[in-house]
C-alpha cells in the first residue's frame, strides 16, 4: 500500500486529508502516482495536482524529480510552505 | 563538542526568557545569544486577520527544521540552536515562532538565527490560513521569503 497525504490548500480543495492505494505499475513512481490520482479520483484532482508549485515528498523528504516509489512509502502533495 | 540542537512544534504558547535561558549549556565559551520572536500581525497584504490556523506535516516538519539546525551549525561555530513553532489557532499579538541560537560571538549567533529563520520560512512543511472578515483565505508564498532563503545559498555558492 501506498500512504498519500495532502496539507494546507490542497486538503482542503480537495476534501481529503489522506489515502490509502494499492500498489501498482501504475503507482510505481511519483509522476504515475500523480496521473492516476488525476485521472482517477474526479476533475478537481486533476485541477487541483497540475498547479503550477506541486510539492511532493516522499517518506517526508521533498522529491525535486520524478522518482521510483516502492510498497510502503508515504507520498505527500502540498502547497508552497508558509510557516515562521 | 557537537552542538545541542533542539526543535519543538507545540500548540502552546511559550517563554521566550525560559526558551533563552534554556539555550545556555553553562560552557564557558558561550558569549552571545542571538533570539528572534516572531507574532501573529492583525492585518497581512491588506486584509484584517481575526485569526490564524496553522497546519503542519507532523513528523517531516521536526525533521526538515532539525536538517535546517544541522546546517547552520555546519556554517557557523554554534554551540546550541532551538526552534519552537506554534501550530493551529492564534490570534494577533500571539507568539507564532521563536529561533535562538549560541555561540561564542556575535556574527555567528546573529548569521545562524537569520539563517535558520529563512530557511525555515521556505523548507519547513508550515500552511498559515487566516480568517478574517471575509472569512478563509490560505496565505501565498511569498517571492521576496525566497529570494532571502536564496542569498545564503548564494553565499555558499561564492
Amino acid at each position: 500500500m501506498l500512504r498519500v497525504l495532502f496539507f494546507g490548500r490542497f486538503r482542503e480543495e480537495l476534501g481529503c486529508a489522506e489515502l490509502s492505494l494499492e500498489f501498482s505499475s501504475s503507482s510505481s513512481s511519483l509522476e504515475r502516482l500523480q496521473h492516476k490520482l488525476m485521472a482517477e479520483q474526479g476533475v478537481k484532482w486533476a485541477e487541483v495536482l497540475s498547479q503550477k508549485n506541486v510539492i511532493c515528498a516522499v517518506n517526508q523528504e521533498v522529491a525535486t524529480e520524478n522518482l521510483a516509489l516502492n510498497d510502503g512509502d508515504e507520498i505527500a502533495f502540498f502547497p508552497p510552505v508558509t510557516g515562521g | 563538542m557537537r552542538p545541542t540542537l533542539n526543535v519543538i512544534v507545540q500548540a502552546d504558547d511559550f517563554d521566550a526568557a525560559t526558551l533563552q535561558a534554556g539555550l545556555l549549556q553553562g560552557d564557558a565559551s558561550e558569549g552571545a545569544v542571538a533570539t528572534f520572536t516572531g507574532y501573529v500581525r492583525s492585518d497581512n497584504d491588506n486584509r484584517q486577520v481575526h485569526s490564524l490556523e496553522l497546519e503542519h506535516y507532523p513528523g517531516m516538519t521536526e525533521s526538515s527544521v532539525l536538517q535546517i539546525l544541522q546546517e547552520s551549525a555546519q556554517r557557523w561555530p554554534v554551540l546550541s540552536a532551538g526552534v519552537v513553532h506554534r501550530v493551529g489557532r492564534l490570534s494577533p499579538g500571539e507568539h507564532i515562532v521563536w529561533v535562538g541560537v549560541s555561540s561564542s560571538h556575535r556574527g555567528a549567533s546573529f548569521a545562524a538565527c537569520e539563517f535558520i529563520m529563512d530557511y525555515l520560512k521556505t523548507r519547513a512543511p508550515f500552511w498559515k490560513k487566516e480568517l478574517g472578515p471575509e472569512g478563509g483565505h490560505w496565505v501565498d508564498a511569498r517571492e521576496s521569503d525566497s529570494e532571502r532563503a536564496g542569498r545564503w545559498q548564494a553565499e555558499t555558492d561564492k
